[in-house]
């Protein structure tokens, strides 16, 4: 019975945090960039489909578009306002650029929080369900939105490798993450690719984010423990190996349930913390990383 | 180093500092109080700058090493009655331990993987002070019985004396063969080491210098404030001011560290009234310092000097 509704609730978990980290992945993978603004994107979409669903009265279906457009602006935002003057500079010396990134897109991070802070205030905030009412499966009741958040995931994963895969836009994707000068002889315009990528994140982090404010709820305090665990997802599955992401996800977010559920949620997100260390030692480019 | 002593830099840091040891005789305790604090984060941006600027590697996680020193004095004084200055020392010893216990995994993995290896390393204490809540007070905090001393004036010497000798030797130590091996090991780690220079040895160094200060100075801070908690020593958001810090007062200065870590604090509470906004505000100065003047405060000043 408890192994069921492990199963089913790390399920979800684990597709929602597969959804934030592959765009996580896709951004470092074809840019070098690691968002560390990340988990402000994904709880600015939460509270924007909050906003749009309690204070201006639409229906959830349009709250969710809300939250999923705010952080797909939010992301081409940070690449304008953040990442391309820093890639651009000639004031930073090349090898230094990657933590210029890294400091900036948190600092950029804690503004979106704070502004999330002052004109929402901290307090949690619950995103209406799109789909109401309980299911059992085999005995356990589980909210239809569970498995609703789980199958969303799943398809959006599965666009999104179609989108890379099978799609010219993803495969001058793909092939700007491969050889960026090879890509811009061929004649594409390097950041018009960019501004794709940032967009395709966008759209990931803001979906993960709206079906997290459903599922569990965000609140500005969510913005850390979130930026850490896609980076922790991430690096566990190889840095810019979106396979290695969803392994990843699954392992923590299954780790994460099965802890809540067998010993105590106080301890949930230890023991992923520790594998993480232990893999850092043993392996540190990750599970499928290429060196 | 000899040149130091007759450069400008030198003796504006002198006069500055002779100005603010007179301090205390005119200006209120509220202010002195700010500022004790500000010169202990001016030691956390300090030994964060030698690692960082110096060893090139990214510790995102400064409050593991600044926490666990005030973890460990604060508990040895709260449980143990053990007096003060013992938990101080001891609770260097401890951050030293901790450092080298982050510093062997960290060292071996580079780039973004260290920093995370160090990042996680903050939230795995975090989650390890909640968790033990009997031991560390958990998330209220602990009370520490013991206090530096209970006069500002006091409290704030203390507080300078120690940032200014902490500078002298981080400085020191940066501008000695030394610091210079490690800034090439930071720059090029292949070349450095071709040259016959271990490394990794130097690396380990510079971690383990970081966490004596860092730990010395937590310990410092939580017998100034009477408590630990995670929100003051421990919380990542600490680690980040300590790193925008470090970045905002220019990074391979290190005495820039330290005037970027009072400009923070200070600012931060200048913009009080503004309520919740204080923090945008600083982070967004932050971020265009960042974007726009990456040598930070004195690394523009440095340069525009060695241009001319």
């Amino acid at each position: 019975m408890l192994a069921l509704q492990i199963l089913i609730d790390g399920f979800a978990i684990s597709a929602l945090y597969a959804l934030g980290a592959t765009g996580f992945t896709l951004i470092f993978g074809v840019s070098g960039v690691l968002n560390l603004s990340h988990g402000a994107i994904m709880v600015a979409a939460a509270v924007a489909a909050w906003a749009a669903a309690s204070v201006f009265q639409l229906d959830s279906y349009s709250g969710a578009l809300v939250g999923v457009a705010i952080a797909a602006l939010l992301s081409l935002l940070t690449y304008f306002v953040v990442v391309q003057p820093i890639q651009r500079s000639n004031k930073i010396p090349n090898e230094e650029k990657e933590i210029f990134v890294l400091t900036a897109t948190l600092l950029w991070g804690i503004m979106i929080q704070e502004a999330i802070a002052y004109f929402f205030t901290n307090n949690a905030k619950t995103v209406l369900p799109i789909i109401e009412g309980v299911v059992k499966i085999a005995g356990i009741r589980t909210p239809a939105n569970t498995l609703f958040t789980a199958a969303v995931c799943c398809l959006v994963i599965a666009l999104l490798w179609v989108l890379v895969n099978r799609t010219r836009t993803g495969k001058v994707v793909l092939a700007a993450s491969m050889n960026p000068r090879g890509v811009t002889i061929l004649g594409f315009e390097l950041t018009n690719v960019y501004i794709v990528v940032w967009i395709i994140y966008g759209v990931l982090a803001g979906i993960a984010g709206v079906l997290l404010g459903m599922f569990l709820g965000v609140s500005s305090y969510s913005v850390g423990p979130l930026t850490a665990s896609a980076f922790s997802i991430v690096v566990l599955g190889g840095l810019g190996s979106v396979s290695g992401s969803l392994i990843a996800a699954f392992v923590v977010g299954y780790l994460e349930t099965f802890t809540a559920y067998m010993i105590s949620p106080a301890y949930r997100s230890i023991p992923a913390l520790l594998l993480l260390v232990i893999v850092m030692y043993i392996r540190p480019q990750g599970l499928l990383g290429r060196r | 180093m000899t040149n130091f002593f007759k450069s400008p830099l030198f003796g504006i840091s002198l006069i500055l500092v002779i100005i603010a040891a007179t301090l205390p005789w005119y200006v209120s305790g509220y202010i002195l109080g700010l500022l004790t604090v500000a010169y202990y984060f001016g030691v956390f941006a300090m030994s964060w700058d030698l690692l960082f600027g110096f060893a090139g590697e990214v510790n995102f996680g400064p409050t593991f090493l600044i926490g666990t020193g005030a973890y460990t004095a604060g508990i040895l004084n709260n449980h143990y009655g053990l007096p003060m200055y013992p938990c101080i020392a001891l609770g260097a010893v401890a951050a030293v331990i901790a450092g080298f216990v982050l510093a062997l995994p960290a060292l071996r993995v580079r780039g973004p993987y260290f920093g995370l290896t160090t990042l996680v390393a903050v939230l795995i204490l975090q989650s390890f002070i909640v968790v033990f809540a009997d031991l560390t007070g958990g998330e209220i905090g602990l009370t520490i019985p013991d206090v530096l001393s209970i006069d500002a004036g006091v409290n704030y010497w203390i507080a300078l004396g120690f940032m200014v000798v902490s500078a002298a030797i981080l400085f020191g130590l940066s501008q000695s063969p030394v610091g210079l091996v490690l800034q090439a090991s930071g720059q090029d780690p292949v070349q450095a080491g071709a040259l016959g220079f271990n490394i990794v040895k130097h690396k380990l160094a510079a971690f383990i210098v970081s966490a004596f200060f860092s730990g010395l100075s937590g310990a410092l801070l939580v017998f100034y404030f009477g408590t630990a908690s995670v929100g003051t020593v421990v919380d990542i958001a600490v680690g980040v001011q300590v790193i925008v810090a470090a970045v905002l007062g220019g990074r391979r200065t290190v005495l820039g560290a330290a005037l970027g870590a009072i400009f923070l604090i200070v600012a931060g509470e200048f913009l009080r009234p503004t309520g919740e906004l204080a923090t945008f505000i600083v982070s967004a100065v932050a971020l265009v310092v960042i974007l726009f003047f990456p040598g930070g405060f004195l690394g523009s000043v440095l340069s525009r000097e060695a241009r001319s």
